[in-house]
């Protein structure tokens, strides 16, 4: 089935749980929408919330974090840095007034490939009814130079100095 | 980087099924840093490992992205091949089209163009990628085996005959495990303990292994070829060196009417007591939770008989440490409950066939004791409500395996065989009794093992029903067995002197805690999982911990002796070398900018962040920086995440390298 908008959307995922159960995933052929990227990190503590910010900012309509479950971390305690980090993180999203609908976190361990198509494929048909995160972009955009010297702002700038 | 190499695979169809491969190589041919782009049908075949190899040396190339399967299947295959090629392995990135792409979505167009999104982030990725030196860390030749039961034991005897230091940790009392429980096995009906208990002395006798019984593992620091492993030495309340193994204590020992639970609580032991007579080390163990003077404070019999005056009120758990290079993990299984849930369980308890209530309702494991010489009744087959010898027998299989609404979908592998195998103890000791059996299937998969269950139909003339029982119930002083036969299309109901339930194999209780501790990943049951089902069948994925006998699933004796002889081979590879080679992903602080918060000390799991004072040629303290020990990291990348001053880079996943994907999207 087609739709008029086909969401973005980026995994940041650990490598030892939920990359292993979205390679679960592959291996028993379950289905998925192909809108997802993964991105693989060893744990999910190596997650910096700046890389949540910048994948919005890169086009990303919605964001998916997932890691292994509280207490099966291999690291031992990666998981457990990362939901506080991102439960600090998301106040801050929602003040800056992001709708925290487009952020999931989930934790998916590696024989959990049926868990995986859920998250990916609820979170994508989430945002698609939500529409595009335009703010960011337009942010993306405008840290852009365009590259024109003579725009209005540039000249009420000079005109400052 | 400007020279690279990208490798696109159709894994015979599996990719180019649904990806066009020679459109995704062709797309990444003109992304800028590509020098070269082809496809292959097999690359991680020999002619594909070759072609890698020259088109490095054609054209040059300096990073590769191999766009295959995922990288926990090949990665380490083509890092191999382009460092052969004279590429460093860290600057070969795989992009997943097969797992995460080929195998997922159907329609092509949209596969084709996923595809070649996942190689232009690897291709900005390599651009970023630093070559790394493996670190080279020295091996600890001493091995932890966790578990003393036929695995376990097989484990610790193949490495300590091969000269290597083994420490053996039981939880229980004696090593031994299930199979010092089995009357006879199958497909040969030899006796177990017979077979067993040489093993069990050659274990106690071995200069090369260290046995701690009564033990549990308290926690695991380390990383492969350098664990620290904390034990846990339970208070036996008797002196292991002292002891001579007499037993007075246990018969004089006053309180006799402990339900034995070695004998499935068929009969009774003192609270001073070994498992077994047979038990290695033949030293007793008082339980403390029944012990009248552990209760009351009053009694001490036990250490006014004991001549060598081992018995030892005072004595508390013991923590020792253990340097240990490789874990072999054979924890076993446990019986699922045929009453209630075990605690912290995700299995349900079956709950029905009279909820355990019903005393002539007993699992195979009890049976085993029954028919067993050295059980409770000397091996003769009595009922444990009355002691009569039943004359009708039925034996009912699957109960709890495949059955998903019990909350376990999977077969227990061992029962078909240990039922027919029942059914004949039964006949060669109750020659006029008759056997049933309710079976879903007969699945006896082995050598010699269909021929013996044949031979439990045909000559020892068990009755099989084919269909599941739906109740049992007291009527009298029988059970009554309602069931269908389905082969037949009737109702089947028996009036049964003693019911066999044939339950399902599950994982032990506290097999998630441990696995926990040891940082290996387990499967939706609690079973251990391997780091390939198929190639690396007893490896965790978990570098130095290895794999034997039930904790990995359900196994019969056979299966688990060869996969702990094979688990033993992995051990003895790994310690076949003085040094190994780690993974370089570590962390490094960069000493400019850090302003010594130590905010990833904080975090650190592994306690590898130290603090390095930097001082000038004066030798005066210009600041306190952090400082990541690259022998105890282990590579989460936790303290850059934290790091404020971003002064921390995790090698391998670097801010550059993610970022560069990001920007890529």
């Amino acid at each position: 089935m087609k739709h008029d908008f086909e969401p973005k959307i980026v995994a940041f995922v650990c490598t030892w749980c939920t990359y292993a159960g979205a390679d679960l995933a592959g291996t028993s052929r379950l289905q998925y929408p192909p809108n997802v990227r993964v991105l693989k990190f060893p744990c999910t503590g190596r997650i910096d919330p700046v890389f949540i910010l910048r994948a919005f900012q890169k086009g990303a309509d919605g964001v998916l974090v997932s890691g292994c479950h509280p207490g099966d971390c291999h690291y031992m305690a990666g998981n457990y840095h990362a939901r506080r980090r991102f439960a600090a993180f998301r106040k801050l999203l929602e003040f800056v007034g992001v709708d925290l609908e487009r952020l999931q976190f989930s934790w998916v361990s590696a024989a959990e490939g049926g868990k995986w198509v859920e998250m990916v494929t609820g979170l994508t048909e989430r945002v698609r009814t939500m529409g595009p995160l335009a703010e960011f972009k337009e942010l993306e955009q405008a840290e852009c130079w365009s590259g024109k010297l003579d725009t209005p702002e540039l000249n009420e700038a000079y005109q400052e100095i | 980087m400007s020279r690279i190499g990208v490798f696109v695979c159709h894994c015979g169809e599996n990719i180019s099924r649904t990806v066009d491969v020679e459109q995704v190589a062709q797309a990444a041919g003109a992304l800028s840093g590509v020098a070269h782009a082809c496809d292959y049908k097999y690359m991680c075949s020999d002619p594909g490992q070759n072609l890698l190899k020259k088109a490095v040396a054609d054209h040059n190339l300096e990073g590769i992205v191999v766009a295959a399967c995922s990288p926990r299947m090949h990665e380490k295959t083509f890092r191999k091949a382009a460092a052969s090629a004279g590429v460093n392995p860290f600057l070969v990135e795989m992009a997943n089209i097969r797992e995460h792409c080929s195998w997922v979505h159907e329609d092509k167009a949209e596969a084709t163009a996923k595809a070649s999104d996942i190689v232009t982030m690897l291709v900005e990725r390599v651009k970023k990628d630093k070559a790394l030196a493996p670190i080279t860390v020295p091996v600890t030749k001493r091995a932890l085996v966790i578990g003393g039961g036929i695995a376990g034991i097989q484990a610790a005897l193949d490495i300590a005959d091969c000269g290597h230091q083994v420490v053996l940790v039981e939880r229980e009392p004696s090593i031994g495990g299930h199979m010092a429980q089995l009357s006879e096995t199958f497909p040969t009906l030899d006796c177990s303990q017979c077979i067993m208990t040489p093993k069990m002395v050659d274990v106690a006798n071995h200069p090369n292994i260290t046995l701690h019984t009564y033990s549990e593992i308290e926690q695991v620091d380390g990383y492969i070829g350098n664990f620290r492993i904390t034990v846990r030495k339970k208070a036996r309340s008797v002196d292991m060196g002292k002891c001579t193994g007499c037993g007075v204590c246990m018969a004089k020992c006053p309180q006799k009417k402990i339900p034995n639970n070695f004998d499935r609580n068929l009969g009774t032991r003192p609270a001073i007591y070994v498992p077994f007579p047979q038990a290695v080390p033949n030293t007793p163990v008082i339980d403390r939770e029944n012990c009248t003077w552990f209760k009351t404070g009053k009694c001490g019999v036990c250490q006014k008989v004991c001549g060598p005056g081992a018995v030892d009120y005072t004595q508390e758990d013991e923590l020792i440490v253990e340097p240990v290079g490789a874990i072999v993990v054979a924890t076993g299984f446990e019986l699922y409950s045929i009453a209630e849930k075990p605690k912290g369980s995700p299995i349900k308890g079956y709950g029905e066939f009279g909820h355990g209530n019903l005393p002539d309702v007993i699992d195979g494991m009890t049976f085993e004791r029954l028919a067993s010489a050295s059980g409770p009744t000397g091996g003769k087959i009595q009922r444990p409500s009355d002691g009569k010898e039943p004359k009708q027998i039925v034996f009912v299989q699957c109960v709890g395996s495949r059955a998903r609404e019990k909350g376990i979908s999977y077969c227990s592998k061992i029962c078909c065989m240990y039922t027919a195998k029942h059914t004949m103890l039964y006949k060669h000791k109750v020659h006029d009794g008759q056997a049933y059996v309710f079976f879903m299937d007969a699945r006896t998969p082995g050598k010699g093992y269909d021929e013996f269950w044949r031979r439990a139909v045909e000559e020892e003339e068990a009755v099989y029903i084919r269909g599941m029982v739906s109740r049992l119930y007291q009527k009298n002083d029988k059970i009554v067995v309602m069931g269908s036969d389905i082969s037949v299309g009737v109702q089947v109901e028996i009036e049964a002197d003693l019911v066999v339930l044939a339950t399902a194999v599950q994982a032990r209780s506290g097999a998630d805690s441990l696995a926990q501790k040891l940082g290996i990943s387990y499967d939706g049951y609690n079973f251990y999982s391997e780091a390939h089902a198929k190639l690396r069948p007893v490896e965790c994925a978990t570098a130095g911990v290895y794999l034997a006998g039930a904790c990995q699933g359900p196994k019969d004796i056979p299966d688990s002796v060869s996969q702990a002889s094979a688990a033993a081979a992995k051990v003895m590879t790994l310690f076949a070398r003085d040094e190994l080679e780690r993974e370089p992903i570590v962390a490094k602080v960069v000493d400019r900018y850090c302003v010594g918060c130590l905010a990833c000390k904080k975090v650190c799991p592994y306690g590898a962040v130290e603090e390095k004072e930097i001082r000038d040629r004066q030798g005066t303290l210009l600041k306190v920086v952090a400082f990541v020990n690259p022998g105890v990291c282990g590579g989460c990348g936790t303290c850059q995440a934290t790091c404020p001053s971003k002064s921390v880079e995790l090698d391998g996943y670097t801010d550059e390298q993610i970022m560069a994907m990001i920007e890529a999207l």
